[in-house]
């Protein structure tokens, strides 16, 4: 088709603002064509680096301090050199400057390691037409409009239009792996006019403009046309798709050379380029309590100074106070106003105070995450062999959003079958044929095997079966894939030898070509747009390929326009029974939909295969809506999906075929994992609402006793949809208060009546759409989900990709605020892999889309179970204890310095040394609680696998509820207390040495200190439940670190200080027998409280968790009594077994604990 | 008996910490290692009551007896204390504490007779006391310069800023600088013991190892080193301003002159908290048959020097022997009888908290 660009308005030529024309070989078009003004391009350089050398330090400082971490360090730090502050600068200056520079250092050389890698790209040489000669020059010099060469194996330097190709057919073949990760070779098309180009003179000798989009992300979407000016005639215009935009990134394979390729997008234009940038963020639920924690301490900082500052003013009204004749202020000071003495002050006790932000909490928060999300990498039951890969941490901020989930969305097709298809059957007209040979991937001889139900040969039934083959065999977009070499096909398929096989973006269609050809029609392959087709009496058959209506989601079926050999225009289509069955005009419509259903209920896909012969005219007719459709530069796919719905229709029905695609492995043992972890598992599935149900069944998401609640089209056809959702929930409503409290004695439903509700999409959007247009009458998303709340399995079927990410979208609105979770392998599944809270991608078969926007990618969903049950579990409650305990730990260390200011006529006085305060955050008690956040393990893992219920309890965020925090900071509160007036009273007007010298403020000031480290180490010490060497080491060392380092700090005059007031206070403060007794009583009465709460819990009402440690203590226990009594016969008494710490048992992960029972019980 | 469990999960110790990423090597497949599989040999306490109630009973066994030997040692220290800041009329320093006047060169005395009814056996520790006297403010506290105190030549001329507004006083640094050294305690105080036939006798006073040590001897040091003449170390400074004699006459002996008399590193060691007493003398016990302090009349005569109504302070003298534990402080011994008793109270309440809902919770466990 042409289009004579001049004259009248030709589809899609209206005013394109976002557009760009590219001059090929930057020749001007012939006059009168068109002015165009010639537009501005950027060079082809890639530049991922983030800075030059000149303004790397302003940006870097810049990206720094927009943390807000940072930032408030900086604020601190300000303040500190601008007023007079009661600690130096330098507490804060100090990790300032360490964290800073730490990151600036590591910053920088990242950024040189990416300007290097920059160099080499962008001077890499390329080849470039230029006056008819190839030139090399450096990928970076390149410029759009630029003619390139590319051989094989190289990699494109930018977006290009393929010209042509040293393939005779104009095509070539390009492996995407670093772009998308898929692997397999894709096919890209040259230009028509342009593809019999061979020689440099010829590719130059061309001119022709490109018209295209201005660039975009999206990797499958191009649109674009090319005219071609040929001497004095009008130019010729071509439509451009993706098909033939060639990515930068991606390898040229299996072609010798392409010659004369456009550069359209270049440098950081390039779809490349454009992809890396990042995604939105998703914050976790933790974050968030975080983020209202530290408000409401800084609402706490900011009150204790208001508070000490209005005090200090009350306090020294009188003159004698505030300047007694010992202690006179600075002349300066005096002159000083009023209110901006009282506002320095104000900010002197914000000074003081602001290690109750605590600060450093950020930096170890993000290293938990980041080192604890290898822990997911490196988990070997994750790993997969088939695919050779584990799980992946695309984000790490999410860790503990694992624990946490209640609404789990799953695909069905890959995530919980294999989508490994299996030709099982095909129907022709109610006949039914079964393949013999079951084999998978490989190519069997073609020798026929069929084996006929109800053989009873006739014309009508030969001609359609023999149409029935063909258009399976020809209604299709697989590649054949020969072994390296190009002669290989004929070798290959003649010599029946596995030497090829099908390669194709959807498994169904290679599994079903492959069924062909065990059935006797074998397709060979496609050349020069003429498919060949081996049938059953060996002979070629060659039909000629004129359009492909390609498969998209939404219409649910293709087709293929071919040409036999006999000159019959033909229309095969195949597709969803419900995008077919519709568009039928004849054939035993009946009989195929009876086998359908039947096979659905199987649990099999089915696809439905039908027929059209199209005369002269209706072809022509066809090629014309396809083409003006195609050419069409805006809103290509709605002309096309208008087009396609005019060619597809009138069919006659042929048949039908099923392909199943079994259950992954313990996927149905994972689905009943977590519904009894409490989460509610739904699963989204374009598929048939029997074949979903089928699986569902299979994959024990319902199961015998569920009672299936059904809101389906075929319902709502019969009843108004009102009335369908009212009876629903009614049924829902009345089932709940019934069994509502058997349900809480039982806790768990597992024999009781629970609910499974299928939906379809037509009638979910319905749902959806009702409320929009009448909010007022009648709420249908509340009754919804109402609904859903009460079932504990939801399916829907029939739901397009972007339905999916809607109900994801809609329950995460929902009131609760649930947190959840969406799982899936495919490009459809994107949009909710990205809307839910986290998203789990499958490595599966049909690409890596889905793995590549995910949150965290796994091989199987069988992993599932145990990232969320353990991964997610110990995740959170490790951050929920950082968390906490961090605000805890500068509570306890804040708060005596508040108390001190009473007693020191609120004059700022710090209670501890500069170096104390420094180092309080940063190393005596910050290692202790990063490790305890990377090891602790409160369950052993096995207990987790083996009680997935065990996850409700730490549902709904329940670690980190205001409650808690409350708990943890009048804990912190009591404790400082303790601290402060423990010394108070010791130091109350008294000596306390046995050589009667006196202690000043500064011993004082290091018993608190001394017995805030220990109690807040040891406070860590008692939560934690998972003694690894690595936190006696960590605990026990960073006691020691801080005995030893104060040892140290007082040991010696410091040269480099102004002050000694440290020296020798520590030593001293040791020499004194009250003082160690002191300490050990202010230790123990810190932690009494907490002791105490703990056990009372535990024994008053333990949860389940608590339980479970007990229980698993207790059938160690019980083993060993056993063993224990066994060797009691012997002479040696049965230890009395409360203790199970002197059990030597080794109890091997994954063993149960049953066997070791088993074998002591057989040993008696 | 300790509730816990000893989980050796994996024989297998081995710990590779390779850096995370793995570098540019990519064998995808995760080591098998108890580090990275999170299978490490650990042993799991649990808080039971079980666990817990030996530990209370212990700690309360061992805190009582503790605390009573506490109680009883501080009890055994003798001390006496008088209030010597003449607020009274009736006070014997009442005229003294009014006529204050800083450029008074006359010193106001004043004599304060006490009675002690019991003997002080061993060494006699003679401390002064001063109330609502902020040590401790700020600005008071970093108003030294300690490199000067140390002896620095270059601090000795430029005191520090930190020494404001005593610093400088009329053009020359003063040694020592600062709020703190400018503050210095200057009562005498003297002690006679009045013999019943009515003799006067002094008790020499001890005025060394008053100090730490080390601050003596290593913190605190005078210019020039070990240069015997003092004055001329101290050239070009002048005394702080409330001082009457120059640092480098505060004694006689060399050994206790300048910025190593004991009296003044004493003060120069801020006090914790606003009432405080600072340690001024020792009366060393002569020999082991006459107590150092016997029963009787004494009088303590006072060089009134120190102005403290201005801010409603007080001073006191105590004196008090030492034991092992320093001062007469009941605090501590009280505070471990409580938490002794606390401990064993609790005990008991979990034992039998323990029996009660333990046996129900193990019969829940079992039919689990």
């Amino acid at each position: 088709m042409e289009c004579r660009l001049q004259r009248g308005p030709c589809v899609g030529e209206e005013i394109w603002v976002d557009s760009r024309t590219v001059y090929i070989g930057h020749k001007d078009p012939p006059p009168g064509a068109e002015a165009n003004i010639p537009q501005r391009y950027p060079d082809n350089r890639i530049v991922s680096s983030k800075y030059t050398f000149w303004n790397f330090i302003p940006k870097n400082l810049f990206e720094q301090f927009r943390r807000i971490a940072n930032f408030y360090f900086l604020v601190i730090f300000l303040v500190q050199l601008i007023i007079d502050t009661p600690t130096s600068p330098v507490t804060s200056g100090l990790p300032l400057f360490f964290v800073i520079t730490v990151t600036a250092i590591k910053q920088g050389y990242e950024d040189w390691l990416r300007h290097k890698a920059d160099c080499s790209i962008n001077e890499c040489p390329v080849d470039v037409v230029q006056q008819g000669k190839v030139v090399r020059t450096q990928s970076h010099k390149l410029r759009v409009g630029d003619i390139v060469v590319v051989r094989e194996d190289e990699t494109f330097p930018c977006d290009l239009i393929l010209l042509s190709s040293s393939r005779h057919d104009g095509t070539c073949y390009v492996t995407t792996a670093s772009l998308d990760g898929e692997s397999s070779h894709k096919t890209y098309y040259a230009v028509q006019d342009t593809m019999a180009f061979r020689t440099e003179q010829e590719v130059d000798s061309l001119h022709a403009t490109i018209e295209c989009e201005q660039p975009q992300p999206d990797l499958y979407k191009f649109v674009g046309r090319i005219n071609i000016y040929k001497d004095k005639e009008e130019p010729l215009a071509r439509p451009l798709g993706a098909e033939n935009l060639l990515l930068r990134g991606a390898t040229l394979k299996n072609t010798q050379h392409i010659y004369g390729t456009v550069a359209v997008y270049t440098g950081m234009e390039t779809k490349m380029a454009l992809n890396y940038q990042s995604k939105s963020q998703k914050r976790s639920a933790v974050e968030k309590s975080m983020n209202a924690f530290l408000i409401v301490y800084l609402c706490i900082l900011i009150s204790k100074a208001v508070i000490n500052t209005v005090l200090k003013y009350a306090w020294q009204w009188s003159p004698d106070r505030d300047e007694p004749w010992y202690n006179h202020r600075t002349e300066n000071e005096r002159q000083r106003h009023m209110v901006i003495r009282a506002f320095t002050d104000f900010l002197a006790f914000m000074v003081l105070f602001n290690y109750i932000i605590p600060v450093s909490m950020y930096v170890t928060v993000e290293m938990q995450k980041f080192l604890g999300s290898y822990f997911i990498t490196w988990d070997e039951e994750m790993f997969d062999e088939e695919l050779g890969e584990g799980a992946q941490v695309n984000t790490s901020d999410l860790n503990e959003e694992l624990g946490q989930v209640e609404y789990v969305f799953t695909d069905k097709t890959g995530t919980l079958t294999e989508n490994n298809m299996e030709f099982i059957e095909c129907c022709v007209d109610g006949n039914v044929y079964i393949p013999h040979a079951i084999c998978n991937g490989q190519i069997l001889s073609a020798a026929s095997s069929i084996d006929m139900i109800d053989s009873s040969p006739g014309g009508y039934r030969r001609e359609h079966e023999d149409l029935f083959f063909r258009a399976l065999c020809l209604c299709h977009t697989v590649q054949v894939k020969e072994e390296e070499t190009v002669d290989g096909i004929k070798r290959g398929i003649h010599q029946g030898r596995p030497t090829s096989f099908y390669i194709s973006s959807s498994p169904d269609e290679v599994a079903l070509v492959e069924g062909m050809k065990r059935l006797g029609y074998t397709y060979l392959r496609l050349k020069d747009n003429y498919m060949e087709i081996l049938n059953k009496d060996d002979e070629i058959e060659r039909f000629e390929l004129l359009h492909v209506l390609n498969f998209d989601s939404v219409r649910r079926r293709m087709s293929v326009i071919v040409k036999s050999s006999s000159g019959e225009y033909l229309l095969f289509c195949k597709g969803a029974d419900s995008s077919i069955f519709p568009r039928i005009v004849s054939g035993k419509v009946e009989q195929v939909k009876a086998r359908v259903e039947q096979n659905a209920i199987e649990g099999l896909r089915t696809l439905c295969v039908a027929y059209r012969r199209l005369s002269e005219s209706e072809y022509q007719e066809a090629c014309h809506h396809l083409n003006e459709a195609k050419l069409a530069l805006q809103d290509r796919e709605q002309r096309l999906a208008q087009a396609y719905d005019i060619i597809e229709r009138d069919f006659v029905l042929l048949g039908a075929t099923a392909v199943e695609d079994r259950l992954q492995e313990k996927a149905a043992d994972t689905i009943e994992s977590l519904h009894k972890a409490g989460m509610k598992v739904w699963v989204l599935t374009g598929d048939k609402m029997e074949t979903a149900a089928a699986t569902c069944y299979a994959s024990k998401l319902f199961r015998r006793s569920t009672q299936i609640l059904e809101l389906t089209k075929k319902r709502t056809e019969e009843q108004s949809l009102h009335d369908v959702l009212f009876e629903l929930n009614r049924t829902v409503l009345r089932q709940r208060s019934i069994s509502g409290y058997d349900r809480v004695s039982v806790g768990l439903s597992v024999d009781c009546l629970d609910f499974g509700l299928i939906i379809d999409g037509a009638t979910l959007s319905a749902v959806l759409k009702a409320n929009q247009e009448r909010a007022g009458s009648g709420n249908y998303r509340e009754i919804f989900l109402e609904i859903c709340r009460n079932c504990s399995a939801v399916l829907c079927c029939r739901m397009a990709p972007l339905q999916k990410a809607q109900i994801v979208k809609l329950i995460k609105a929902s009131k609760e605020h649930p947190i959840t979770l969406a799982i899936g392998d495919g490009a459809n599944d994107v949009s909710m892999i990205l809307e839910a809270h986290v998203g789990i991608g499958i490595m599966g078969k049909e690409g890596r889309q889905a793995a590549r926007n995910s949150d965290y990618a796994i091989p199987k969903f069988k992993h599932l179970k145990k990232m969320l049950l353990v991964h997610g579990h110990y995740y959170y409650i490790r951050i929920a204890e950082l968390v906490q305990y961090f605000f805890y730990k500068n509570v306890c260390f804040i708060f005596p310095q508040f108390l001190y200011q009473f007693f020191c006529g609120f004059s700022q006085q710090p209670l501890y040394d500069t170096a104390y305060l420094t180092l309080y955050n940063i190393s005596f008690t910050s290692l202790p609680i990063l490790l305890y956040s990377l090891v602790e393990q409160h369950i052993t893992m096995e207990t987790l696998k083996r009680d997935p219920s065990l996850y409700r309890d730490i549902a709904k965020n329940s670690l980190l509820r205001w409650p808690v925090f409350l708990y943890w900071t009048c804990l912190g509160v009591f404790d400082a207390v303790i601290f402060f007036f423990g010394a108070y009273f010791l130091f109350d007007n008294t000596t306390f040495t046995s050589n009667g010298q006196m202690f000043g403020n500064w011993t004082f000031g290091t018993l608190v200190f001394t017995v805030l480290v220990f109690t807040v180490t040891l406070k860590l010490a008692l939560d934690t439940h998972h003694w690894t060497w690595i936190n006696h080491f960590v605990i026990w060392g960073s006691l020691l670190f801080y005995v030893i380092f104060s040892l140290l700090w007082g040991g010696i005059i410091w040269p480099f200080l102004n002050y000694q007031r440290m020296y020798y206070v520590f030593m001293q403060m040791l020499s004194s027998g009250p003082a160690w007794l002191s300490i050990i009583l202010l230790i123990t009465v810190s932690l009494l409280p907490d002791v105490i709460k703990k056990v009372l819990c535990r024994t008053m009402c333990p949860t389940a968790t608590e339980r479970a440690q007990v229980t698993y203590c207790h059938q160690l226990h019980s083993e060993t009594k056993a063993l224990n009594c066994l060797v009691s016969r012997l002479g040696v008494r049965c230890l009395s077994c409360i203790s199970c710490k002197s059990i030597p048992l080794v109890n091997h992960p994954g063993r149960p604990l049953g066997s070791l029972i088993a074998l002591s019980n057989s040993m008696i | 008996m300790m509730a816990s469990s000893y989980n050796a999960k994996d024989e297998d110790g081995h710990i590779t910490v390779s850096g995370p990423g793995g570098g540019t090597l990519r064998s995808k497949k995760p080591e098998n290692t108890a580090f990275k599989q999170q299978r490490l040999p650990a042993w799991q306490p649990i808080l039971t009551a079980g666990t817990v109630l030996p530990a209370f009973f212990i700690i309360g066994l061992l805190f009582i007896p503790i605390g009573i030997g506490l109680f009883v040692t501080s009890n055994n220290i003798k001390e006496f204390e008088v209030d010597y800041t003449g607020v009274d009329m009736s006070s014997p320093c009442f005229n003294c504490s009014q006529n204050f006047s800083w450029n008074s060169t006359k010193p106001c005395t004043c004599t304060i007779p006490f009675y002690l009814d019991q003997p002080y056996e061993s060494n006699v520790y003679v401390y002064y006391g001063l109330s609502n006297f902020y040590q401790n403010h700020r600005r008071y506290v970093k108003s030294r310069d300690d490199s000067q105190l140390n002896g620095d030549v270059n601090s000795l001329m430029s005191p520090s800023k930190e020494c404001e507004p005593y610093a400088f006083h009329e053009n020359k640094p003063i040694a020592p600088c600062g709020a703190i050294a400018n503050s210095m305690f200057n009562d005498t105080l003297e002690l006679f013991y009045n013999d019943p036939n009515g003799t006067r006798i002094p008790i020499p006073l001890n005025t060394t190892g008053i100090a730490w040590w080390t601050d003596k001897h290593v913190k605190f040091g005078n210019p020039g080193g070990n240069n015997p003449n003092l004055t001329a170390a101290f050239q070009g400074t002048t005394k702080p301003v409330n001082w009457r004699r120059p640092v480098y006459e505060l004694d006689a002996d060399p050994g206790n002159n300048g910025f190593i008399n004991e009296d003044f590193i004493v003060w120069m060691r801020t006090a914790a908290l606003p009432t405080f007493r600072k340690l001024y003398r020792i009366i060393n016990k002569k020999s082991s048959m006459v107590p150092t302090l016997p029963r009787g009349n004494y009088t303590l005569e006072v060089v009134y020097n120190y102005p403290v109504r201005s801010f409603e302070g007080r001073k006191r003298v105590i004196l008090s022997t030492i034991s092992w534990m320093g001062g007469k402080n009941p605090f501590l011994g009280i505070a471990y009888i409580t938490v002794g008793s606390v401990c064993f109270f609790l005990g008991v309440v979990l034992l039998i908290i323990h029996h009660k809902c333990g046996n129900r919770n193990n019969s829940a466990d079992i039919s689990n």
